[in-house]
């Protein structure tokens, strides 16, 4: 069981640099081959400043701080009986490369199906860029399979 | 393809589907690095196996990730407000996975005129991974 005492619990904010390569690299990754997505000169030409980051990038930024692997320490889920639930993005300003984002996420409700088997964990999350200016809303289901 | 329009958009119009090759180690090897995500369940056989899984199997956050492309080929990342998906099931090796939209509602949100698209994704064998929505936002 996972302890409720995490419900309303805060990460710590997780900083991103959004840099070239890597999402050059995540496009290789997802099989993106269109221009914009790998080269600045066309990616300007589409009207952004720098590569932008794709809708799905920003989980990044959880993953690479050790956030995420620390909120599952925490919640004691072993990596073996996770799984992705659901996946939420709303959209409010472009990323690019060049930019900083910051992400801060909280805990909101944990709760069991299946008399326990299957236990669910919403994570609600806000990032914003260097400048302050908030860029996406992410929301995440996680599930723990005890079956 | 020229980008669509809000006028010239139907409900039950469907976007050009966007099919995957199939699903192997190296595109999760790749994925992991890129993504950040090293769960190893996604990259290591032996990990999986022990798991009780029968081998390595897709982050969820990839095939979320080839749902995002069907939207992006068919209009501009900027025009995106909201990408929902629920994961129904495992996307396993050697599943070659299709993507595909269809414009369900037509609507005005914040002041700017919109699209609703239901979006999913499914393996060779009609199997469903993935189910969703997408808004996009229109001129």
């Amino acid at each position: 069981m996972i302890d409720r005492k995490w419900i309303g619990h805060e990460l710590p904010p997780s900083i991103l640099a959004i840099e070239r390569s890597r999402l050059q690299l995540f496009a290789k990754a997802t099989g993106e081959t269109r221009q914009e997505y790998l080269d600045v000169a066309a990616a300007q030409a589409a009207g952004y400043g720098d590569i932008p980051a794709p809708p799905t990038f920003l989980m990044a930024a959880e993953l690479d701080s050790g956030a995420s692997t620390q909120l599952l320490a925490d919640l004691q889920i072993p990596l073996a009986k996770l799984l992705h639930g659901e996946q939420s993005f709303i959209y409010h300003r472009p990323v690019c490369a060049g930019d900083t984002v910051t992400v801060r996420s909280k805990i909101g409700e944990i709760y069991d199906k299946k008399n326990g088997a299957l236990e669910f964990v919403v994570k609600t999350s806000r990032a914003v860029n260097q400048h302050e200016e908030l860029v996406a809303e992410l929301r995440s289901v996680l599930v723990c399979r005890h079956e | 393809m020229s980008a669509p329009s809000f006028d010239g958009v139907k409900v039950g119009d469907l976007l050009p589907t966007l099919q995957l090759p199939p699903v192997d180690r190296t595109m999760l090897a790749l994925f992991a690095g890129a993504s950040g995500d090293h769960n190893p369940i996604h990259i290591d056989t032996d990990f999986a196996r022990r798991a009780g899984m029968p081998d390595v199997f897709a982050h969820g956050m990839l095939g979320m990730a080839w749902i995002a492309r069907l939207i992006t080929a068919w209009t501009s990342q900027s025009t995106l407000r909201r990408l929902d998906v629920r994961f129904l099931g495992i996307t396993h090796l050697a599943d070659a996975m299709q993507c595909g939209g269809r414009v369900v509602e037509k609507l005005e949100q914040d002041g700017e005129r919109c699209v609703r698209i239901e979006v999913q994704s499914a393996n060779q064998f009609g199997q469903t991974k993935i189910v969703g929505e997408a808004l996009v936002a229109l001129s």
